[in-house]
């Protein structure tokens, strides 16, 4: 239908939700109004529970049993959709809104074929007949760049991998060429490279399909890289609203304010990289603070803010914030309070070189796959680890990072004992550790323990949080048995959670909570070396921010020795004094951090680099894609693994046939500094920083 | 920096320690109708049981020869057996037998089947199949059949029934506890224990186990209902508690011949055991139901 182009496609004002619970009704979005226009792309940004799906969801009316809209209008095109039966709903909408969700496996139907799947939309909705449905799909695949259209039709989803399955879902989404398509975080469940590329094709979207675009993400620097408007929601509410620059470079609220600070950014300086928390938590959506709801944990918070809630006012056109002095704010008139500005050279300054505490020398480990056939059959190996080695010097950081599938977990699951290495030689301590750890000794043990990835089950649902920290105390007999409780306590503290939380269950804990108590549990027995897996991965950016400082803060003071598990490039910068790049089983650089984030670089590190989403609307990155997807490691290519991908194949001779066959050698560009690449070193040399940035304004 | 936390909110609501947590727990019970039914039905007869000295008119053992096969009457409210025993007193003394016996015997199954799915769960590998196909090959038999085999192995006693229903119901707990193991097994909380380096019983009992507990109570309440089936069946066929012990499987059993004459004398020890295996499921229903309604 077409529309006049002055109606937005969607005006959502004073929108309120709530939910019912068990105890009564929470309001879980409270007065949050924007507005799309045709061919815009808008972003609402938050942190987890701020209830940016929850005004996704009322937009579609997917609100559940219990959710209900209390307030406000949802204009769609020109008609509220607010407060009308079902039917009429279904006829409104009709093929006009689209949405897609974050998990792609789950939106897709596992039992049917991908073409039958996208054909039904066209047929229930437009009538069509079978064939010219599967035509306009092809079409459509084609548009969104899926390499064999007609091939991928007659496959099932789970032949296909996440990032093609998301484009198939996009698809989908567009067939019926929709005035509004939401969507709720697409890229959070995909690897960095390959969200790079579904990025790219969103930011086409806009331009090639005029279609209105509503972007949900908690992720700063995606949000940068496909819209121009943003909404900034906390505690559901709409705190901020702006245009992409203003709200990143020139916030009017203090809460957006604090996230700037809190994003790891791919700067060059290592100052840059430190990361600001936001202290407190999220109030819960059924104890909101009277006045401005981010006035507890604002370091700005005058008595005024306690008393009143702010309005959303216009400060500048097109920029509006939800504070009593916004005006201040926008100006850069409040600064950090000092105690949060830190003694950056008091933390990154480390001892001198030490010995080496763990040292993995050609470690593989392999996992044994079914064989194809019912009896007999070749045997067929998941080539997870393959000749991997890396060493830690005590007090030092290591940061080993790579994408999903790269072996980093399973590297860190043999170091631990959780896993018995097929090969190779690993030492911690000058002690052989290749064994699995029911066979180690308790010493060895208690000297290497582990910080796990998702802290909804790092911690035992039916124990408190004390006893959980008190176990390992006892255990390896950190301190004298009568001062436990008393250890338990000040590992509490320690923790920055305090002695009221020794009787508390995991589930009334905040993910970034339960993380610090797996800290604390870690560093019980007083470790000499603590493996950390992605422990931030799943925890919202200000809460990054505190436990990474946190774990920085441990190590200066019990002088632990790290080793640290990302796939996030930029926020390992400041933790890490050496970095590891993993692809595919291998390490394709070794090195000291700066050495890695500058060139020379290995061709995986470079696209690994330019992939990652920066929340920095000044900054320049280079666009490389690598094409294709990561091979399978039960046959991994031969020679170098990653000639399939590589975007800089050409530059040796014969487009590069060496790759193909030889395995590459360590090329190293400084004393500590190894690349495994058959390029020589004086091209790589050569290469453009991938990351800089236009002016070196640091705020705050 | 300012330590977290001046909201507690949602956590203010469960705060202060185990006791709080236990009426909590408790007081889910008391949201749903049905499982108030059900639990005043159970308690009745538990109060039944317990004053049982005290309710019952006339001794259950005692036999009146001039009054057989009695409808109800004053002196004998629900009428008499085939023996001129009081069925009223036998039903009431009755009640002791099956409560005694049926949680009894829930509780050695439920032990049994604990460690069974533990072990099996959470070791894997060949453990986990030998325990598997043991407990398959029990469960194929068909219960009555298996009852019929054990009580004529060992012979009809209190304990030999609690014996056969260990027997027969441990393999289903095994099952149930085995999947919810390999679910609990994938959590990170388990491999940091290992990575602690403890023993694998420890991990079993202390890690998983407590973690397992909601569906094994709930399917422990329905299974004392099926305990309490199982009973009064043994006790129809002859294989439940020697006379002349009072066994509400046994009355039906014997005033089943003399239907023609008494109708009521098979009426009354099945509404029995009816109700209280109606009220556990009702029981043991509302609780899971009002457990998952907010999830």
């Amino acid at each position: 239908m077409q529309q006049p182009r002055d109606i937005p496609v969607l005006d959502v004002k004073n929108l309120a939700v709530s939910y019912e619970t068990r105890y009564g009704d929470v309001q879980a979005v409270r007065d949050v109004s924007f507005t799309i226009q045709r061919g815009e792309a808008y972003s609402i940004v938050g942190e987890s529970g701020c209830g940016k799906s929850t005004v996704a969801f009322s937009i579609v009316s997917f609100l559940g049993r219990n959710g209900k809209i209390v307030d406000g209008h949802i204009m769609f095109q020109g008609r509220d959709l607010v407060g009308r039966p079902q039917e009429e709903l279904r006829h409104i909408r009709g093929d006009q809104i689209a949405m897609v969700y974050q998990d792609p496996m789950q939106a897709l139907n596992p039992s049917m074929r991908l073409g039958d799947q996208m054909a039904e939309v066209l047929i229930a909705h437009r009538g069509m007949e079978q064939k010219e449905a599967e035509e306009k799909c092809i079409q459509m695949l084609e548009r969104v760049y899926m390499p064999d259209p007609a091939n991928v039709m007659r496959r099932y989803p789970h032949q296909i991998s996440g990032g093609q399955q998301q484009r198939v879902v996009i698809a989908m989404a567009l067939l019926n060429g929709p005035s509004l398509l939401i969507m709720d975080e697409p890229t959070t469940a995909l690897d960095v490279t390959v969200e790079a590329t579904v990025l790219d094709l969103v930011a086409e979207l806009q331009t090639r399909f005029d279609t209105a675009i509503m972007y949900i993400s908690h992720n700063l620097g995606v949000v940068a890289r496909v819209s121009d408007e943003v909404g900034v929601m906390y505690a559901g509410e709409m705190v901020e609203r702006a245009s992409v620059a203003d709200a990143y470079l020139r916030p009017g609220h203090p809460y957006t304010l604090a996230l700037m600070h809190c994003v790891p950014r791919l700067g060059m300086d290592k100052s840059s990289s430190y990361l600001y928390p936001i202290r407190g938590r999220v109030p819960p959506p059924s104890n909101l603070p009277p006045g401005c709801v981010f006035e507890p944990r604002c370091d700005f918070a005058r008595p005024v803010c306690r008393q009143r809630r702010p309005e959303l006012r216009e400060v500048e056109p097109g920029h509006c914030a939800r504070c009593h002095f916004a005006e201040q704010v926008l100006a850069g008139e409040l600064r950090l309070p000092d105690d949060l500005i830190p003694d950056l050279d008091k933390m990154t300054t480390r001892g001198e070189g030490a010995e080496r505490i763990l040292s993995v020398e050609h470690a593989r480990t392999y996992y044994e796959a079914p064989s194809k056939r019912l009896i007999g059959g070749k045997k067929q190996y998941v080539k997870a680890v393959d000749d991997v080695s890396v060493e830690v010097r005590k007090g030092r950081t290591l940061g080993i990072v790579g994408e999903s599938g790269c072996g980093k977990s399973t590297l860190a699951k043999t170091i631990i004992g959780l896993e018995t290495p097929t090969d190779g030689k690993l030492e911690f301590m000058g002690v052989d550790i290749s064994t699995p750890v029911s066979q180690r000794d308790l010493d060895l043990i208690k000297n290497l323990q582990m910080v796990f990835q998702n802290p909804d089950s790092t911690l035992n649902p039916s124990f408190s949080v004390g006893s959980q920290i008190a176990r390992p105390t006892r255990r390896f007999r950190a301190v004298p048995h009568s001062q436990v409780h008393a250890e338990v306590i000040r590992l509490l503290d320690m923790m920055r959670l305090g002695a009221n939380y020794y009787d508390r269950l995991p589930r009334q804990l905040s993910g970034g909570e339960k993380q610090r108590v797996g800290i604390a549990r870690a560093i019980a027995g007083r470790p000499e070396l603590v493996l950390c897996d992605e422990p931030v991965s799943s925890l919202d950016v200000s809460v990054q921010a505190a436990v990474l400082n946190l774990l920085l803060q441990v190590q200066q003071e019990m002088g632990t020795t790290m080793a640290f598990i990302a796939h996030d490039l930029s926020v390992v910068r400041f933790f890490c004094d050496t970095i590891a790049v993993m692809y595919l089983g291998q390490v394709v650089e070794f090195g000291p951090a700066e050495a890695i984030y500058a060139p020379p670089y290995h061709p995986y590190t470079e696209a690994l680099l330019s992939a990652v989403p920066i929340p920095d609307p000044r900054t320049e990155q280079k666009h490389i894609r690598l094409s294709g997807t990561v091979p399978s490691a039960l046959n991994p290519p031969g020679g170098c693994r990653f000639h399939t991908r590589c975007p800089r194949r050409h530059m040796l001779p014969d487009g590069g046939r060496i790759c193909e066959v030889e395995v590459p050698p360590w090329q190293c560009a400084t004393e500590e500094h190894r690349i495994f690449c058959h390029i020589p070193l004086e091209e790589l040399r050569k290469m453009d920083k991938v990351v800089t940035v236009e002016e070196e304004t640091h705020a705050g | 920096m300012a330590v977290a936390e001046t909201t507690s909110g949602r956590a203010g609501r469960s705060e202060g320690g185990r006791w709080r947590r236990t009426w909590e727990g408790i007081s889910i019970i008391f949201r749903s109708g049905v499982a108030v039914v059900g639990l005043v039905v159970i308690l009745f007869w538990v109060f039944v049981a317990i004053l049982a000295p005290l309710l019952a008119p006339h001794d259950p053992l005692a036999q009146d020869s001039s009054a057989i096969n009695q409808a109800p009457s004053s002196r004998y409210p629900l009428g008499t057996d085939n023996l001129g025993r009081d069925i009223l007193s036998r039903l009431i003394y009755g009640s002791r037998t099956i409560l005694i016996l049926a949680p009894l015997s829930v509780l050695a199954s439920v032990a049994v089947g604990i460690f069974l799915g533990l072990l099996g769960g959470y070791s894997g590998g060949l453990v986990d199949e030998i325990v598997m196909r043991i407990l398959d090959a029990i469960m194929a038999f068909p219960t009555i059949l298996l009852y019929l085999i054990i009580i004529s192995a060992i012979g009809p006693s209190a304990l030999n029934v609690v014996l056969a229903i260990t027997f027969v119901g441990a393999p289903g707990v095994a099952r149930l506890v085995r999947s919810l193991t390999l679910d609990i097994r994938t959590r990170d909380y388990i491999r940091a224990a290992e990575t602690r380096g403890e023993n694998r019983f420890y991990i079993m009992f202390f890690e998983i186990l407590p973690n397992a507990r909601g569906p094994i109570i709930i399917d422990s309440m329905l299974r004392v209902g099926y305990a309490i089936f199982s009973i009064g069946t043994l006790g129809f066929l002859g294989l439940g508690l020697p006379p002349p012990t009072p066994d509400w499987g046994g009355m039906i059993s014997e005033a089943r011949k003399f239907i023609w004459t008494n109708p009521l004398g098979v009426l009354w020890p099945a509404l029995a055991i009816s109700s209280l295996v109606v009220a556990l499921n009702l029981f043991a229903d509302g609780l899971r139901e009002e457990s998952t309604r907010y999830n």
